[in-house]
């Protein structure tokens, strides 16, 4: 399958947050949107992520980071606009979506554990059967990655046998196994009892520090401020301001955006 | 009391038809194996097609499986043994009550199958579509099993039940199990064989049911 190589056109997009880094965006967005029937859900995002870049989507419910975080993937299908990532037009036709799947991991709210799957199975389900690894290979790779996200000794243990916090370590174990250039978080701790939410953050912030470029959807606002290099503030399908966390949460420019901190700051 | 045991339990009748009632069970078997696995196979295969949602194909999927849930299994045999051969089609007992019994089991097996698929979360297919397996991948490593396990219970009733239709295939004359009981009653002027005949069924059908009562307890797992 042909896999397009636009890194010419990705240049367009202008970032204002652009950290010194050099070589191309892991992930650029352009003009995207998302309509479900009359409802526009996304009117317009650009957005480049950068190599090593933790981007935190914030924003009222409806807003619309979600459904952009899954356009990321192809997992809803944008109405328009473009996706580049790793130099690969995703929405270009003929393009192997499934291949460049793998480079683009993803974690859900709901953990989404294959139930009828050990641990160790659900990590090497796609690595066997996607890039065709053989068991033994497969098997020796998932167990290293369930031991990067503190699992060794749960490898052989059901999604049922495990906490909520174990389940989406394992559902990010399942991701990185596949070692992709960026990796989206869905509300990854909105799911998990309050003294669970610790070891899910853990995880996010040892991949951080070993380089991994994440876009984050998620309500950890003290996380965000604490790991984020960069916020942006969704409102009604738009990015209404983006920065570093200290301007977001602390001198927001933006009417919408001080209004949303307050109330979110207040409870 | 001598008189019923006189003619349900008469054991000259007994020994004299029982090579006929084993030969009813030979065929009742082969003729249940075949309906089964044709039936839950074809049941599965179009639920397959009908996850595709290809529009036109699905619409006529659901009128095809709507007609054989709604047509009693005997007025199929009927029409595939004594209509088609007016139309050019002609086919023995055997295989009018195999087609007609497999159609129906797939109608109804493709309603189950396909309730299964249905009741397999979303977040399922998310998470495989997302790690780069393909649609049929998806189905087969992720979807399916988790649907098989969710069917089993309603798979195995409706298996039985139609697979007894076999007894159906006496009407165009299948040399089952019940034709043989009902002919040897015949020759003897006895109704022993019935007996015989219904034993035969019990020593089918209810290994069959304790078969499935153990699977759904095999397949169950905690969510």
């Amino acid at each position: 399958m042909q896999l397009t190589d636009t890194t010419g056109s990705a240049a367009t997009t202008a970032d204002p947050g652009t950290p010194a880094d050099t070589g191309r965006p892991i992930l650029d967005v352009a003009a995207l949107h998302k309509s479900y029937g009359a409802l526009k859900v996304l009117r317009g995002i650009d957005l480049a992520v950068w190599p090593r870049e933790m981007v935190f989507l914030i924003g009222p419910s409806g807003s619309g980071k979600s459904t952009l975080l899954r356009c990321l993937n192809r997992l809803e299908e944008p109405s328009s606009g473009s996706i580049v990532v790793d130099g690969i037009d995703i929405m270009a036709p003929g393009t192997d979506l499934n291949r460049v799947r793998q480079r683009i991991g993803m974690v859900f709210q709901s953990f989404n554990l294959y139930p009828h799957m050990t641990a160790l199975g659900n990590v090497t389900l796609a690595l066997r059967k996607v890039q065709g690894r053989r068991r033994a290979d497969a098997e020796d790779l998932g167990r290293a990655v369930l031991g990067r996200v503190g699992l060794s000794d749960k490898a052989d243990a059901y999604p049922h046998a495990l906490s909520g916090g174990q389940q989406q370590r394992v559902a990010i174990a399942r991701a990185l196994a596949l070692e992709p250039r960026v990796m989206l978080f869905d509300e990854p701790t909105s799911a998990l009892d309050p003294e669970l939410v610790g070891s899910v953050l853990q995880v996010m912030r040892n991949m951080r520090e070993s380089g991994m470029t994440m876009v984050v959807v998620s309500h950890e606002f003290g996380f965000a401020r604490a790991a984020a290099d960069r916020v942006l503030f969704l409102d009604t399908g738009r990015v209404v301001e983006q920065g570093p966390p200290e301007q977001i949460f602390d001198a927001p420019q933006e009417a919408r955006t001080r209004d949303f901190v307050r109330r979110i700051t207040q409870h | 009391m001598d008189n019923f045991l006189f003619s349900f339990f008469n054991l000259d009748v007994m020994v004299r038809y029982f090579p006929a009632i084993v030969d009813g069970f030979i065929l009742t078997t082969y003729l249940g194996l075949a309906v089964v696995l044709t039936g839950l196979g074809l049941g599965l295969t179009l639920a397959l097609i009908r996850s595709l949602r290809w529009r036109v194909v699905n619409v006529l999927i659901v009128i095809a499986v709507d007609v054989f849930r709604a047509l009693p299994p005997l007025v199929i045999i009927i029409l595939f043994y004594f209509a088609l051969p007016s139309a050019g089609v002609t086919m023995t007992g055997f295989t009018a009550t195999w087609l007609s019994l497999s159609l129906v089991l797939a109608a109804f097996s493709e309603e189950i199958f396909w309730a299964g698929i249905l009741a397999v979360q979303k977040g399922q297919w998310e998470a495989a579509r997302s790690t780069g397996l393909g649609l049929g991948q998806t189905l087969a490593y992720v979807v399916l099993p988790q649907a098989v396990r969710l069917t089993i219970p309603p798979l195995v009733n409706r298996a039985i039940a139609i697979t007894k239709g076999t007894a159906l295939g006496s009407v165009v004359a299948v040399q089952e199990i019940l034709t043989q009981a009902t002919t040897a009653q015949s020759f003897s002027g006895n109704p022993t064989p019935l007996t015989l005949g219904a034993l035969a069924y019990l020593i089918l059908f209810l290994p069959v049911v304790i078969f499935g009562r153990w699977l759904e307890t095999r397949f169950a797992w905690r969510r």
